[in-house]
């Protein structure tokens, strides 16, 4: 039979073009998080109420047009959308709608001020204490222990009688203290990633140690540094609230939700709304941070991954 | 393992001597004087009483004599209630706070691990789902507004209308006598704990359940109730013991609130009020007692830790 060339056929290009198609691209590590973080519904639903209550804590004061601290004494004690008060009035006349997004917003900066000098005192301090090991870790670790073992709230409650009360202090005695589980959580990370051929190699290179801390490891920590961050604030929104409740937080004009809440507590049983209205904003906010904490520690954590 | 006490022991005493500094640096930081009071008082009676209290003497020799005096018990005197001895104040307040604390611990602790257990085993079911979401809340919300609702709700409306039915109270809103006045404060106390347990319990449950000496277990034929609680429970419950010196540590703080709330003649309510007053020399006696107490506690449960984990590798023998 003689070869002829009708009886060959092409497979090539065609179906080469579709197998490279059948291979997915490849994405960044960064792609791949955001992909999957769309997928887990309780964490997109968290970041998009926390989206609400931040604009709504820079916007909504300023809606009513009312200052947190004006006073309408021919209608105080309102009621919830009496006279055009939204959320009612407190016992001087105040409008409880600026007030409580005030509050949201004071809470809230107050808790991402702390948490941020927090994370970067713990983070350099572990940085440190786990790139450079041996006798170094041992004493810095073992400081660590120490401010671990007396209960930070002590420690802060101490600090604000020392200092006066006030939002900048709120912020300074609560990252004087809340920076240790970020050291600690750091240094282990760096410990790990510090043999990694990486790093050798930068250091063949003759990179400096704080090159290779702040520019090789502690990128590579960013995914505990971020879970661990969304989980240390509803602690320090908590602290907050816990210590203008018992009166050496937030101090008046400026109000907070704690200070807002136990204003409520004083007045629950006669106008319920207004501990309720701050109390489920308070919720809302350490429930959200809560949640979108574990979403992300899903999302970040590799050994998770199936 | 002695080695291991022996550090652990050193790290606590450190850690009370920073306490110890700490409480009489902030006395001595302090704005104002404390002789200043209504009345001015003459510059003789001035020196007597700085002399009278040491104050007079230069600041390392006042700080070793302190030390001594903490050390042997000697906190100082209330400067709210005058005459009164700030040793004796906690010695009459703590007991309460102790009743409480106990019982929110074994309340989280059973509950908790239980919760953890049972969310554990029904993985990515409704019941887990649940457990999951009443954790969260159980983290999500601030004791002192939980307290305050379930007083009303509990002490005040329901409380009220078992009154109006049967004729009887069914929880009192305050004080600290008989059991029913003590059933919502401990819940109270403890519902963050137990959210904080149940979480850590279920994670670590899971853990080991795909574990292979599960399957043998399994295999052989052990009833399921058989196999948590002698085989999983045993591995599965290190963390939880873990957090329980900080747990412990989260419980005296809780108590500031809720024997506020509930008006417990606890160390928690005095302290409150002492900050409210500004009674520093009770601010630093019961910050150092809590802190000691809390040291205390981390060192047993580190004890209890070893003993209870075979697996444990003592951070003390190499590192």
């Amino acid at each position: 039979m003689e070869e002829t060339k009708e009886l060959f056929e092409i497979v090539g290009p065609e179906d080469a073009a579709d197998i490279n198609s059948n291979q997915s691209e490849s994405i960044t590590f960064l792609q791949d998080v955001v992909r999957r973080f769309k997928k887990n519904k309780a964490g997109v639903v968290c970041l998009i109420i926390l989206g609400l209550l931040i604009v709504g804590s820079i916007v909504c004061p300023y809606i009513t047009g009312r200052n947190i601290s004006d006073q309408d004494l021919a209608n105080t004690n309102l009621g919830m959308f009496q006279n055009g008060y939204i959320f009612g009035t407190d016992n001087l006349g105040r409008d409880m709608f600026s007030r409580v997004w005030y509050g949201t917003r004071i809470s809230l900066t107050i808790a991402l001020a702390a948490v941020l000098i927090g994370l970067c005192i713990g983070a350099v301090y572990g940085g440190i204490s786990g790139y450079f090991g041996g006798k170094v870790d041992s004493i810095m670790m073992r400081i660590v222990d120490i401010i671990i073992a007396i209960p930070y709230l002590l420690v802060v409650i101490l600090l604000m009688i020392i200092l006066r009360p006030g939002v900048g202090t709120l912020i300074l005695a609560y990252a004087a203290v809340g920076w240790t589980e970020m050291a600690r959580l750091v240094r282990g990370e760096i410990m790990k990633l510090k043999e990694s051929e990486y790093v050798l190699a930068s250091r063949v290179l003759g990179a400096s140690p704080w090159h290779i801390i702040f520019y090789s490891l502690l990128p590579n920590t960013l995914s505990v540094i971020i879970v661990e961050l969304t989980l240390t604030i509803p602690s320090a929104i908590f602290t907050e609230s816990f210590l203008s409740y018992i009166g050496i937080g937030v101090q008046i004009p400026l109000a907070s939700l704690g200070t807002l809440a136990s204003e409520g507590i004083a007045s629950f049983q006669m106008y319920p709304h207004r501990l309720i209205i701050p109390a489920a904003f308070l919720c809302i906010t350490m429930l959200t941070f809560n949640l979108l904490g574990d979403a992300l520690r899903d999302v970040l954590d590799p050994k998770l991954r199936k | 393992m002695k080695k291991y006490l022996a550090k652990r022991l050193l790290l606590s005493f450190l850690t009370l001597w920073v306490l110890i500094t700490i409480t009489f640096f902030m006395m001595h930081l302090l704005p104002g004087d404390p002789f200043i009071g209504e009345k001015p008082i003459s510059d003789v009676a001035k020196e007597a009483l700085y002399a009278k209290y040491g104050l007079d003497q230069p600041l390392p020799v006042q700080y070793i004599r302190y030390i001594g005096n903490v050390l042997q018990g000697d906190l100082g005197e209330s400067m709210v209630y005058k005459g009164k001895a700030v040793t004796s104040m906690i010695a009459q307040a703590f007991p309460f706070s102790l009743d409480l604390g106990i019982r929110a611990l074994v309340f989280a602790l059973t509950g908790g691990v239980f919760l953890g257990i049972v969310a554990a085993l029904n993985n990515g079911k409704k019941l887990d789902t649940t457990v999951m979401i009443l954790a969260a809340l159980g983290i999500s919300v601030p004791s002192f507004i939980l307290g305050a609702v379930l007083q009303y709700l509990l002490g005040i409306c329901l409380s009220g209308w078992t009154q109006g039915m049967w004729g009887f109270r069914m929880f009192p809103i305050s004080g600290w006598n008989t059991e029913m006045d003590k059933i919502i404060p401990s819940f109270v106390l403890g519902f963050g704990t137990l959210a904080t347990i149940s979480r850590l319990t279920r994670t670590s449950f899971l853990d080991v359940i795909g574990l292979d000496y599960v399957k043998t277990a399994k295999a052989k034929g052990l009833p399921k109730r058989k196999i948590v609680v002698r085989h999983m429970l045993r591995n599965a419950i290190s963390p939880v013991l873990t957090i329980l010196g900080p747990l412990t540590a989260a419980l005296l703080t809780g108590a500031f609130v809720v024997e506020n709330i509930f008006n417990i003649p606890g160390l928690g309510k005095f302290f409150v009020s002492s900050i409210q007053s500004n009674d520093y020399m009770m601010i630093a006696g019961t910050t150092l007692f809590y802190g000691t107490f809390i040291v205390l506690a981390n060192f047993l449960v580190d004890i209890l830790y070893v003993v209870v984990d075979p697996n444990v590798k003592l951070a003390g023998g190499k590192e």
